[in-house]
């Protein structure tokens, strides 16, 4: 199963390639990788989507947090969550397709950001479901550049990551 | 208010934090804090003749005292020449803090000459590690250092020096922390009282029950509230090859060591189990064989330490997080006053026990007969009955470690030292060097190989300009007994490279450094031999015993086997 597992890092340096180095020793998974320093400028939050029965990801939370520099985590996908990624796509928009690529802008509520006579640069937010979506969706138009951010997800109501 | 340089703020940490002996080699980026040694006369610096001897002799005295070692190696090549002493204290949880020379800040990342990021080389084989970014950092720096590499589930923590941060013109304040504090580093210190209860009542009722307990008990000093709790309980206790002298093998409750080359009543006694009570060992692949056939009517209760040992490779139906040493006396203090459930099915278990006992009573190995060559096993034998047991026995890697673990009664724990996660050749030597230092008055004995000892031997001139009185045993098959055993299982005896040729004259050898040299090559010469050697405590003497090369270890796990599994000789398996 996937999971979303959210960490209070550490701003120091050094800290992310003890995070993304234990990924690799211990042959788990990384499928997205996302981090930013939080308004606390000694932390960052590192959000990482991974793949893995419960046995696996019982052991990744628990090698995460014997890592120093782990100061937090949470399982995001253990109760309600939002999750979101914002991707930034280049795609051609030549002659009738331009329209039909501005439509499909507009269903999935992305925005175009960018345009040159022959592409737009379109932005979308929302689930990785939806941004695959968008994608396929995009493929028969022409893709030229996609870049995603990763994953970045925080839980739903009352609960909050923090100190 | 003191002002220090950064080179003295070192010195004067290591004095303060009562650090007697600090290993190491010197080099240009670790030359200031060389001089600031040389200027003290509390820490001793021990130049050692090889980097990795450095590990490993401070490793060596962190096992048998406790307390964490230290070494200093400089930049570049003398950090890489450490790493294999820092994965072998990693493998085994062993405190150590290496100080590591690098070049100075403004050349980091310009390939510098001897630059090498060693803090991300060793980032896997590490507890933690430290980069200096300003001199007024190193008190706390260290501090935390040998905060984080003796507390909780110990290891090594590298401390990246550059070598400006160290020059002596750059003075700040020095206050020797007392304290430090790290948020995101709480080692447990007891563990759940739920499922210390739960797992007590589970004890009490078990009709098969096992102790099987690990390095942790003894990384953990949890030896005598272990010793109390099994005998207070009546039930059979094995332990791992790094749990050995945990409780007393001369007793009758201890079935020896499990797993590969286990004794066959703990690896049976495993397989019939039906309660399992493993206290600070981590179900490592040495130890269970296959584990989906691993103990099939066995319940688990797994106390560590550390979470992440449980669960790992064999699922615990009691999981408890905790020290051993206090989670051990709550279950005394639970066991106490309460009867076991079925004393009758306890007795039926012991019988079943005593008779797997008998099976192999007087079978384990053919003595040698007048005129043929020594058996390894004897040699050990009678090394125990010399040393009646006492002595600190380090090994290095190979058939000659599984012997002295196996002929060797030990009765303390951090007796038997020996590297048992990473495997590492050449590490014997070095850590009964290490041991001897702080133990002068102790017989320190290193069981070696003459595979091994060639990896580490050019310690001999660090032990004759310190005088340190090892003794080593050199079970000298004339060939990597171990590698060469595989073969004969696994490879028709096709003796791939696990021919010694051309070894040394091991008496020359020594003589070379000034030392005794004894060759033994018949019984009768065997325990005469050994009276000599450790006849004066402060004489290094090293006995070169020719010993059978044909000789294998057993018993021996069968691959992907349960742990019943075994073949106990050349010609029987179970
Ligand atoms: C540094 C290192 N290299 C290789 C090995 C693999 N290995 C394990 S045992 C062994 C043979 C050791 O020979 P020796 O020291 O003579 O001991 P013996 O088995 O003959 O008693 C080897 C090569 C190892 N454990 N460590
Ligand atoms: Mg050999």
């Amino acid at each position: 199963m996937r999971h979303i597992i959210s960490i209070l890092l550490e701003n120091e340096p050094g800290a992310l390639s003890r995070v993304v180095g234990l990924f690799s020793q211990r042959n788990f998974n990384i499928e997205t990788l996302n981090v930013a320093p939080t308004e606390d400028p000694s932390l960052s939050r590192l959000t990482v989507t991974t793949v893995g029965d419960d046995r696996v990801i019982e052991q990744i939370t628990k090698h995460l947090n014997k890592l120093i520099d782990v100061v937090k985590l949470v399982d995001l996908t253990e109760g309600n969550h939002i999750e979101r990624e914002l991707m930034l796509v280049k795609v051609k928009a030549l002659g009738a397709a331009r329209d039909e690529v501005k439509r499909t802008v507009d269903i999935f509520r992305a925005q175009i950001v960018d345009v040159t006579p022959s592409l737009y640069t379109v932005q979308i937010t929302g689930d990785a479901g939806k941004l695959d979506a968008f994608l396929q969706a995009m493929a028969p138009v022409g893709i030229l550049e996609v870049a995603r951010t990763g994953v970045s997800g925080i839980a739903r109501g009352d609960k909050v990551l923090s100190l | 208010m003191e002002l220090l340089s950064g080179a003295d703020m070192i010195a004067r940490f290591l004095q303060d934090e009562g650090i007697e002996y600090i290993y190491g080699y010197p080099g240009g980026a670790a030359l200031h804090i060389y001089d600031a040694l040389f200027r003290q006369d509390k820490v001793k610096h021990i130049l050692v003749r090889h980097e990795q001897a450095a590990t490993h002799a401070a490793d060596g005295y962190a096992r048998a005292s406790g307390k964490a070692g230290c070494v200093l190696v400089t930049s570049g090549p003398g950090a890489t020449n450490a790493v294999t002493g820092i994965a072998t204290a990693y493998m085994d949880s062993i405190p150590m803090v290496v100080l590591c020379g690098q070049v100075a800040s403004h050349l980091i990342g310009e390939d510098a000459f001897q630059e090498t990021d060693i803090v991300g080389v060793t980032r896997p084989i590490v507890k933690h590690s430290f980069s200096i970014r300003h001199p007024s950092e190193i008190p706390e720096v260290l501090k935390k250092a040998f905060y984080l590499a003796s507390t909780g589930r110990p290891g090594p923590v590298v401390v990246d020096i550059p070598k400006d941060m160290t020059a002596p013109t750059e003075r700040y304040e020095y206050v020797y922390p007392k304290k430090v504090k790290l948020r995101s580093y709480n080692p447990v210190t007891r563990g759940h009282t739920g499922q210390i209860k739960k797992a007590v009542e589970m004890m009490l009722k078990a009709k098969r029950p096992v102790f099987y307990t690990g390095g942790g008990v003894v990384t953990g000093k949890a030896s005598e509230g272990l010793t109390d709790l099994v005998k207070q309980l009546g039930y059979p206790i094995t332990t791992t090859l790094m749990g050995i002298g945990a409780y007393p093998q001369s007793d009758r409750q201890c079935l020896g060591w499990l797993g590969m080359h286990g004794s066959y009543e703990s690896n049976m006694a495993m397989h019939h189990a039906d309660l399992i009570i493993a206290i600070g060992a981590r179900f490592d692949d040495r130890v269970t064989n296959s584990t989906s056939k691993f103990c099939p009517t066995a319940k688990i209760i797994h106390v560590d330490v550390d979470p992440s040992s449980i669960s790992k490779t064999v699922r615990a139906d009691v999981p408890i997080v905790g020290p051993a040493s206090s989670v051990i006396n709550e279950m005394i203090s639970l066991v106490q006053g309460h009867k076991i459930a079925h004393p009758e099915a306890l007795t039926e278990w012991w019988e079943k026990i005593d008779g797997w006992r008998a099976d192999r009573e007087g079978k384990l190995y053919e003595p040698s007969k007048p005129g043929e060559a020594l058996k390894p096993q004897e040699v050990i034998e009678a090394l125990c009955r010399v040393t009646r047991g006492e002595a600190y026995v380090t090994t290095d890697v190979g058939q000659h470690q599984m012997f002295a673990a196996q002929y060797y009664k030990f009765d303390k724990p951090n007796r038997l030292i020996t590297s048992g996660g990473l495997g590492t050749m050449g590490f014997g030597f070095p850590a009964a060097m290490g041991i001897k230092q702080n133990y002068p008055d102790d017989d320190v004995v290193c069981v070696t190989g003459e595979g091994s000892f060639q990896m580490m031997m050019q310690e001999l001139s660090t032990c004759k300009q310190y005088g340190v009185g090892v003794k080593i045993v050199n079970l000298n098959n004339a060939s990597l007994g171990m590698v060469r055993q595989w073969q004969d299982l696994n490879y028709k005896s096709r003796h791939a490279h696990s021919y010694m040729e051309s070894l040394p004259d091991f008496h020359m050898l020594i003589e070379a450094y000034g030392f005794t040299a004894i060759t033994v090559n018949t019984l009768d010469e065997l325990e005469p031999a050994l009276e000599r050697a450790f006849a004066d405590k402060h004489e290094l003497v090293f006995l070169d015993v020719k010993v059978d090369p044909f000789e294998h270890v057993y018993p021996m796990q069968v691959p992907l086997g349960a742990m019943r599994d075994m073949l106990l000789s050349k010609t029987e398996r179970t």
